[in-house]
């Protein structure tokens, strides 16, 4: 699903240029669960960016479902994370002045979807998080936890080839994480491809494969027995 | 984009968001078009009671009046006086671009006018066919003084409508006889004339049967002719032509400024329409001046509302939302915005006029110099544009700015 061949990406900084990923090699098949961990500075907040079509790079190649990722116009890169990608960020990022029915039926609004048929499937995807009663509450009037289920059901709902979580749990205390953990194995299980970028171990343990970064390189992999996939 | 009902939703949820903001957005694009239209108003209102000021005579005629020599001139002294005769009013009507063409024979004062027991004073003029272009009058019944009436010197009069209601009351005055100083006149025609009262007390005979009557054999005491639709530059020439034939005639200085009293309507009409002119541009440039504010405070406030919304934009991004979507929706806010306030502004602007129209209507003794504010439908129309545009304008660099947004940058967590 995910194929990335000698990945190389630079900042240029006044004169200097840094360099933050030096060379990835990264396969990640459909269905998979993968988290990605790295302590600050490993590069893997770029490495996400560049997953999710957010950020360009200089060398190498990216493929995602066989499509390559490069030097793609706005409105290209808008059309593929549209259609092939779902995002869930640590700090939510729902719109304060949509309710959660809204929030969730969004990305559909940018498919040219009409507005029925958006809300019927945000309600069905409501329903699949466990919010169906909370459908038409304001964000401020949903827990921490509740949010993010409603950013899963958002991701969800272009029906993407990859779900990208970037720190899905980082603002949650341990028992609401758990909760969003389930939800992602769950969603893993229906088959979709699922990468959850952490620094928390204890999320990482709960997928089924680990790629730890370090210094823009892949370091090592590990892989959880008895996880999901 | 513009039927599409989700755009509207969208607009209506951010407009909603921040009522005081949009409020004050739109007070003050709403002010702008308001004082635009008033001014414009103001303007036409000016315009009027000048045109008004101008309403009695022909503004395309020159007039031209006999006086006495300042100069002396090929041997002749000056103080001598120039007798203008019929010779004149031929001639000067075949100088090209005169038009319509009268000589008067004056006849001071008012006249003991009598029908049957009927008897009041009223002024006369004895002119010609081409008087009537000259004075605008205007025909109710009947006919003006013709050819024919010159040339055999009829004794027939046309009488102004004041003349009617003053001798006939309710009778048809059409083919009766009146007494003017013991001669017998047979009325032909009834005007009325926009010169006001004077003007329609007025009696007018032929200029032959005035000079034949009160002995003034050939003299004319007045020269008075149109010049078509001939601009300024035209005017001035028929009128330098004039000049010349008549101080070859006359035998005195072209120089002379005594000789002779010319007024030039055209030349004085122009000098009005362009101060009109000047007012109306004026006008513009102050109104579109302050659009120009309003556009600047709406743009101003749609840059904070990008700033502020910078998050909800890269989420936007984030989740497929192309640039030319991002750009629409901030222009279709500014547009929504500019256009629903201007138009607030542009009704309470006409609502004002129309106001002021009925007071103006209202009051005794209304301005001579102010008449009938109005906005008529070009300044509507070019109001309206100026208000699109202003739209446009004011949304065009906070969308840029908003779409040129960096998701990765907007969606980072502090």
């Amino acid at each position: 699903m995910i194929h990335i061949q000698q990945i190389r990406k630079s900042y240029r900084m006044g004169a200097l240029s840094l360099e933050v990923l030096k060379g990835i090699d990264l396969t990640i098949n459909e269905g998979e669960l993968v988290s990605i961990m790295g302590p600050s500075g490993s590069g893997k907040s770029t490495l996400l960016n560049i997953l999710g079509i957010l950020d360009q790079y200089q060398e190498g190649e990216y493929h995602l479902a066989g499509t390559l990722m490069k030097n793609l116009s706005e409105r290209k890169a808008a059309y593929y994370r549209n259609h092939y990608l779902g995002f869930v960020f640590q700090s939510f990022h729902l719109l304060e002045f949509k309710n959660a029915l809204e929030n969730v039926a969004l990305p559909l609004y940018y498919q040219k979807v009409s507005r029925r048929r958006r809300n019927r499937q945000a309600m069905e995807l409501l329903e699949r998080v466990g919010l169906a009663d909370r459908a038409q509450h304001m964000p401020n009037e949903l827990s921490g936890g509740q949010k993010q289920r409603v950013a899963i059901a958002r991701a969800l709902i272009s029906d993407p080839k990859v779900i990208l979580a970037d720190e899905p749990t980082g603002a949650l205390d341990s028992q609401t994480s758990d909760q969003v953990m389930d939800l992602f194995r769950e969603v893993n299980a229906s088959g979709k491809t699922v990468v959850i970028v952490t620094h928390e171990a204890e999320i990482a343990a709960k997928t089924a494969r680990t790629i730890h970064l370090r210094d823009g390189v892949v370091q090592n992999e590990t892989h959880q027995v008895g996880a999901a996939s | 984009m513009i039927w599409n009902t989700d755009h509207w939703l969208e607009i209506w949820q951010t407009v909603r968001k921040n009522k005081l903001r949009t409020v004050l957005t739109m007070f003050s694009i709403a002010w702008g078009i308001f004082m635009l239209i008033l001014l414009l108003a103001a303007g036409r209102g000016l315009e009027n009671g000048i045109r008004y000021q101008f309403r009695d005579d022909a503004a395309n005629s020159i007039w031209i009046t006999p006086r006495i020599t300042g100069r002396p001139f090929r041997g002749l002294r000056a103080g001598r006086p120039v007798n203008m005769t019929m010779d004149d009013y031929t001639q000067v009507a075949a100088v090209p671009g005169v038009e319509h063409i009268t000589a008067r024979y004056n006849l001071r004062g008012n006249f003991t006018v009598r029908y049957g027991d009927q008897f009041s004073q009223f002024p006369i003029r004895s002119v010609h066919p081409g008087h009537r272009y000259l004075e605008k009058t205007e025909m109710r019944r009947g006919r003006f003084i013709n050819d024919r009436d010159i040339d055999q010197r009829r004794k027939v009069a046309v009488i102004g409508n004041r003349v009617v209601s003053g001798l006939f009351k309710d009778q048809d005055p059409i083919g009766e006889w009146i007494d003017i100083n013991g001669i017998q006149y047979k009325i032909v025609g009834v005007f009325t004339d926009v010169g006001g009262p004077g003007e329609q007390r007025m009696i007018y005979i032929p200029i032959s049967t005035g000079q034949a009557a009160y002995g003034g054999g050939r003299t004319i005491h007045r020269l008075m002719f149109t010049v078509g639709n001939a601009d300024l530059a035209e005017s001035q020439r028929i009128e330098k032509d004039v000049r010349t034939l008549l101080a070859e005639r006359h035998r005195y200085d072209p120089q002379d400024p005594r000789a002779i009293r010319l007024f030039n309507h055209v030349e004085n009409y122009q000098r009005f329409v362009a101060l009109f002119n000047g007012i109306a541009t004026f006008i513009w440039v102050v109104g579109i001046g302050t659009i120009i504010a309003g556009i600047v405070g709406v743009s101003n406030i749609m840059l904070i509302a990008v700033k502020e919304r910078t998050k909800e934009i890269g989420l936007r991004k984030a989740i497929g939302a192309p640039p030319s979507d991002i750009i629409g929706l901030f222009l279709m806010e500014s547009l929504t915005l500019t256009f629903l306030a201007g138009y607030i502004g542009l009704m309470a602007g006409i609502g004002t006029i129309e106001l002021v129209q009925h007071l103006l209507n209202t009051i005794p003794n209304p301005p001579d110099f102010f008449r009938n504010p109005h906005v008529d439908i070009h300044a509507a129309a070019g109001a309206t544009l100026v208000l699109v545009l202003a739209g446009v304008l004011a949304g065009l660099i906070p969308a840029r700015r908003a779409a040129a947004i960096d998701p990765i940058v907007a969606l980072r967590d502090e």
